[in-house]
């Protein structure tokens, strides 16, 4: 969990006019996110999605992702991971061992992460990491017919599992997943609603096997310049 | 043929109890429910929301008022809204266009959003203007 990276740097850039704000997806809402918040202690807002209103509205299918927005309202860097890379997929599941230069790689990757903040919070619109129109525009998925029947699904999956109605919410849990089988927001989400006293339900075989099928593909599409 | 009260997600509002008539995948409301549940009204110039108003093929008004009947179903179809259903929990769900979706993020005007705190405390983006913000997602699971 990424939530005490985030205070660090609120620690250290907050003066500077910097300021995380945290999404939490979870659909299960207070009881779930509040162990994490309690521990992290954010003096930055970390807020409750239940819905995943901002995975739609910025186009997010993942966790960490995240969008950086400059002072007067623009985004400056689409959607994008946010210091993760797949140097995950090398973790032992039985163990849960990590091979020494997949630790390595990813100590590099989100320290290069921070160090892109750092830059952009010391130089704003001059640093090489707050990108033009075009190059945001050029990196920024669109979302299209199916992403948004996608979502519906999801929403109304979401709601009649709010409502108590577990079984149903699975269906279109899967049907939105069917839709944008990128989003592992959907899929995991689903996986942790469906056995919610299980802490590893979201990273158990199914999610290993979910990995597996990508094969060559990335499970975080590396970002061009971090 | 008879009302049922339906649940209505419209975007971020949602209504419950709503009475409105099932034909088929056609779901027809009167004009002041529709009004309540989803903003839109049936105007001579067309269907307006506020100042917004689209205009209805007049060839095709009958799909989309009978009586003192609407159908949304249709309003969602002429909208490019997904609209999807449970009917044995008497629930609906109308979400974005997939166009209204792409033309917000592509404006690059960073969309508003409200949502609590663990202390149930509202925050919106837009509060923290003139910041630089990192908009960063996590999950429990």
């Amino acid at each position: 969990m990424d939530l005490p990276v985030w205070q660090a740097m609120y620690e250290e850039l907050g003066a500077k006019g910097f300021v995380p704000i945290a999404v939490a997806f979870d659909s299960a809402g207070k009881a779930a996110v509040e162990p994490w918040i309690a521990a992290a202690k954010p003096a930055y807002p970390c807020l409750i999605d239940m819905r995943h209103i901002v995975a739609e509205l910025y186009d997010m299918v993942n966790v960490p992702t995240a969008v950086w927005i400059d002072e007067r309202g623009r985004i400056v860097r689409p959607s994008e991971a946010a210091g993760s890379t797949d140097a995950f997929r090398t973790l032992d599941r039985k163990t849960f061992a990590m091979p020494e230069a997949s630790m390595k790689e990813m100590q590099a990757k989100r320290l290069a992460y921070q160090n892109a903040i750092r830059d952009w919070v010391a130089k704003g619109a001059a640093s090489k990491f707050a990108l033009s129109e075009a190059e945001v525009l050029r990196r920024m998925h669109t979302p299209g017919d199916a992403d948004v029947r996608a979502a519906a699904n999801f929403r109304l999956g979401e709601y009649l599992h709010e409502c108590g109605y577990a079984a149903a919410a699975q269906k279109y849990f899967t049907i939105a997943r069917g839709l944008r089988p990128e989003s592992w927001n959907y899929k995991r989400q689903a996986m942790s609603l469906a056995d919610p006293t299980n802490p590893l339900s979201a990273a158990g075989p199914e999610f290993w096997n979910a990995v597996d099928e990508l094969g060559d593909k990335k499970y975080y599409p590396p970002v061009e310049d971090i | 043929m008879a009302d049922t009260p339906i649940n209505l997600i419209y975007g971020e509002r949602v209504t419950t109890g709503v009475p409105a008539e099932v034909r088929g995948a056609a779901l027809w409301f009167r004009a002041e429910d529709l009004a309540r549940a989803t903003g839109w009204v049936f105007k001579p110039e067309g269907l307006c929301k506020g100042a917004l108003c689209v205009p209805v093929p007049p060839a095709r008004a009958g799909e989309f008022a009978a009586g003192d009947r609407y159908n949304l179903t249709a309003i969602a179809q002429l909208l490019g809204q997904p609209i999807v259903a449970d009917e044995e929990h008497h629930t609906w769900c109308v979400g974005e266009a997939a166009a209204e979706r792409a033309r917000t993020l592509r404006s690059l005007d960073a969309p508003d959003f409200s949502l609590p705190d663990l202390a149930g405390r509202m925050h919106s983006l837009s509060e923290y203007r003139g910041k630089k913000i990192l908009l960063v997602s996590w999950a429990s699971w």
